[in-house]
């Protein structure tokens, strides 16, 4: 075992709505849906139409950039609505979910004798593949390259984040199942890393690399754990996986049956009732929650990078929490001369640092306007790794590659600068501007 | 709300199209000081921090109100006027054209180029429109501060794109403007007390002659003759903590500048080449004033840590080495801050080249 991490920089913002520990069945949804949306520079192509009969396991499309990645449905029942938005772009497929829920036969491979083509061949099947993803530019793995290692977080540190150890207590075997499937895909080692202090039966684990880390969040991000076990350099490939995806691989090839079910947290000050909800992946929104007011925010994901989502909508396919907090669209009087107690700043500026256990109930309101790059030193005290934040910004916003990838682009993620982005005084949309930079180096690559 | 209603019912005749949408931005100026708008995020993080620029910005201004203060009562005293109030009442009428005019002329060409790039109207000259007539002598006619100042905003800032694009600080820009295009009216001893009797600045004093009158206790109150900002070490001090313990300024600036200063006062004295104590450098002239407020400015000085600790050590010791060496320009701190304004970027430019080559190496060790 290697030595704990511990990373000193970092903030974990604390929020009122925190889950509490218990499970609940969420009732079947009138839908479920799968989206393209929901992984990067996925180029949509239909296989189903309106009125089609599918099961859990049925391909609904595939990408044209790389038709052997296939995204199945998570239930079986009838294509109920292809939804598209401007320029007929592919929004969703929602499928109706039957009775029944049959489930198609998919051939499964015992991971320790199979070939590795095999393996892969299974996941890409299965639509499983969608979930592993590819560091640099966090995209779907690609299924012709093989990645230095792969690296599995299991923690996340974000804001009123899921706790794993709680949520896959029962599932250590599906777990050990799904890493030693991934220990296939790669020629190195598959890494496992977990938060010192509450590591669960994360440690008994065999067959990979196990760390610990401590610190405050974004520790439990991936890309910051790569950065510390081994960094990405130019030329490097490697995957990463979310731990409620592997014991979902894990299950698949344990029972021979694909299942999409998983537990999400439902929290926030907002939340009508703040726990946990067993659901299929993809299900409507409406389903998990029941009606909320038009007043609350829900977010498909964490608060810091989830995805704005409509009561209508539906939870996305990586997400595993649903956050819910209050709308900010609210004038508030020379708010930027006030006290602010209720609000929260890391700077001293204003006085959360006198209580530093205060649960906030934080709303969406951007506190500000845009402005240029004003203050120095700030962002890379919320960023544990060796990247000068605001000049990769800078080379990213003039469209420099060289320097973009001098300055790491391939180390970073949209996430791993969300907390940058909060901290913010001149409210710079950090991720965004991460994302283009991405998208530019794909195409230019 | 009464206030809101009233904002609500004027916006729609300076939003586009609306008879008065010329003065859009400056519509908006006003919209956003009174109102925190209710923008909500679209993008990235849902929730964000309640910290903002004009947050930030009026922090610096609180902090330099102690100075302020100081300086007005100073103005009073060093003009023999009897009591404490008098004596402040009597700096006040003195300063408060100075910085109505300075943000009169500022903020107007700040509006102007604003409406015409179409952006929001930047926070920056709230405190920039503070320190020009914080470091100008009392005594400098209101039509050099307007014309100092429009010199800084249209040369200094909006050149190279307005607020956090500029290479100079804009208040030590007014200055130096001032200084050197109006050298007879701004420097030279006789210019400090039009009003009564005549004298030298503590700098001039020790340009000409290698020492002071006035003791290190006058000085560190601020009882001597000097720009308004820049007398009073003991209200720069209470201005330092606030922005140190907010954290708006970077410590390692600083404490850098100091410690390159002191650094160099002694080496001065180590050689032998001035009497004056290297201790009393840091209290007589712009050298706290500057090191606090001038040298701190996040946007001209060095961005990175370790570029910080380089850009802030040479600030305090080119600062005393034009002090001594060069008795010509007895306020080495402007011109130090300045030149390491324009040094900074080539600072930075090494200490992220490290970063890259560390990035590199990571190349090599894997093929």
């Amino acid at each position: 075992m290697s030595k704990n991490i511990k990373l000193c920089k970092g903030l974990d913002i604390k929020l009122a709505g925190k889950a509490e520990a218990v499970i609940e069945n969420a009732p079947m949804a009138k839908s479920y849906a799968v989206s393209p949306l929901d992984y990067e520079s996925v180029t949509p192509k239909l296989l189903v139409k309106v009125g089609d009969k599918v099961e859990v396991g049925t391909a609904l499309f595939f990408d044209k950039k790389n038709p052997r990645i296939l995204f199945t449905s998570p239930v079986s029942g009838v294509v109920s609505a292809i939804n598209r938005g401007e320029k007929r772009k592919l929004l969703n497929i929602a499928v109706e979910p039957d009775q029944a829920q049959s489930v198609k036969e998919l051939k499964v491979v015992d991971a320790t004798k199979a070939g590795r083509s095999e393996v892969v061949e299974m996941l890409l099947e299965s639509g499983l593949w969608t979930r592993i993803v590819e560091r640099p530019y966090g995209v779907i793995a690609n299924p012709d390259a093989t990645p230095k290692a792969i690296f599995v977080s299991a923690f996340d540190s974000a804001p009123l984040a899921p706790d794993y150890n709680f949520i896959l207590k029962e599932e250590k075997a599906s777990i050990e199942a799904g890493l030693a499937l991934l220990a296939r895909l790669t020629d190195g080692k598959v890494h496992l890393s977990a938060r010192k202090g509450d590591e669960g039966f994360m440690s008994e684990i065999k067959g990979v690399e196990y760390h610990t880390f401590s610190g405050k969040h974004p520790v439990g991000n991936v890309g910051v754990q790569i950065h510390h076990i081994d960094r990405i350099a130019k030329g490097d490939i490697v995957w990463t996986v979310n731990i409620q995806d592997v014991a979902m691989m894990g299950r698949f090839v344990k029972s021979g049956k694909l299942d999409f079910t998983k537990v999400v947290a439902v929290a926030g000050s907002e939340a009508p009732k703040a726990c946990y909800k067993r659901i299929i992946s993809g299900a409507a929104v409406e389903s998990i929650v029941g009606k909320v007011s038009e007043k609350v925010r829900i977010i498909s994901g964490d608060v810091l990078t989830g995805v704005k989502t409509a009561a209508d909508g539906y939870i996305a396919a990586g997400a595993n929490m649903l956050s819910l907090i209050p709308e900010g669209d609210v004038y508030e009087l020379l708010g930027w001369a006030m006290p602010r107690f209720h609000r929260f700043s890391v700077s001293r500026a204003y006085f959360s640092w006198l209580c530093p256990k205060k649960e906030y109930k934080l709303d969406t309101n951007l506190n500000g306007g845009e402005r240029p790059f004003v203050v120095t030193g700030l962002y890379e005290n919320y960023l544990p790794m060796d990247v000068y934040v605001a000049y990769l910004l800078k080379a990213i916003l003039v469209g420099d590659l060289d320097k973009m990838e001098n300055l790491g682009i391939y180390e970073v993620l949209p996430e791993d600068l969300a907390l940058c982005e909060f901290v913010d005084p001149s409210k710079i949309e950090m991720q965004q501007i991460v994302r283009d930079g991405i998208n530019l180096m794909i195409k230019e690559s | 709300m009464g206030l809101r209603n009233l904002v609500d019912k004027i916006k729609p005749t300076f939003s586009e199209g609306g008879k008065l949408s010329f003065l859009h931005s400056t519509f908006e100026g006003f919209e956003t000081f009174l109102f925190v708008p209710n923008t909500t995020t679209s993008k990235g993080a849902h929730i964000r921090d309640c910290n903002d620029i004009k947050r930030v910005m009026i922090v610096v201004v609180v902090a330099l109100l102690p100075a302020l203060l100081m300086g007005m009562y100073n103005i009073g005293y060093q003009a023999d006027v009897e009591g404490i109030l008098p004596a402040f009442w009597f700096g006040f009428l003195k300063m408060l054209p100075m910085i109505i005019v300075s943000y009169v002329v500022g903020l107007a060409i700040e509006f102007t180029f604003a409406q015409k790039r179409k952006h929001e109207i930047n926070e920056g000259f709230l405190v920039s429109g503070l320190l020009i007539p914080m470091v100008m002598p009392i005594t400098v006619p209101l039509w050099i501060v307007a014309l100092s100042t429009a010199f800084a905003v249209i040369i200094g800032k909006e050149v190279f794109g307005g607020t956090g694009m500029n290479v100079f600080n804009p208040a030590l820009l007014a200055r130096a403007f001032a200084f050197f295009a109006y050298t007879p009216q701004i420097s030279g001893e006789a210019v400090w007390y039009a009003d009564s009797t005549t004298g030298a600045t503590a700098l001039e004093q020790l340009g000409t002659t290698g020492t002071m009158q006035w003791s290190a206790l006058d000085a560190f109150i601020g009882l001597i003759p000097g720009s308004v900002g820049e007398t009073s070490t003991a209200a720069i001090l209470i201005g330092a903590a606030i922005l140190l313990f907010t954290g708006v300024a970077s410590w390692r600036i600083m404490l850098s500048v100091f410690v390159g200063g002191i650094a160099f006062g002694y080496l001065f004295n180590a050689v032998g080449m001035t009497e004056f104590p290297a201790y009393y450098h840091l209290l007589v002239g712009g050298f706290a004033f500057g090191a606090v407020f001038m040298a701190t400015d996040p946007v001209t000085s060095a961005q990175t840590n370790a570029g910080k600790w380089i850009y802030g050590f040479m600030v305090g010791a080119l600062a005393i080495l034009i002090r001594v060496v060069n008795p010509a320009y007895p306020e080495g701190m402007m011109l130090s801050i300045l030149f390491m304004n324009a040094l900074a970027p080539t600072i930075d430019y090494f200490v992220v080249e490290r970063n890259i080559a560390r990035r590199k190496k990571l190349i090599k060790n894997v093929k």
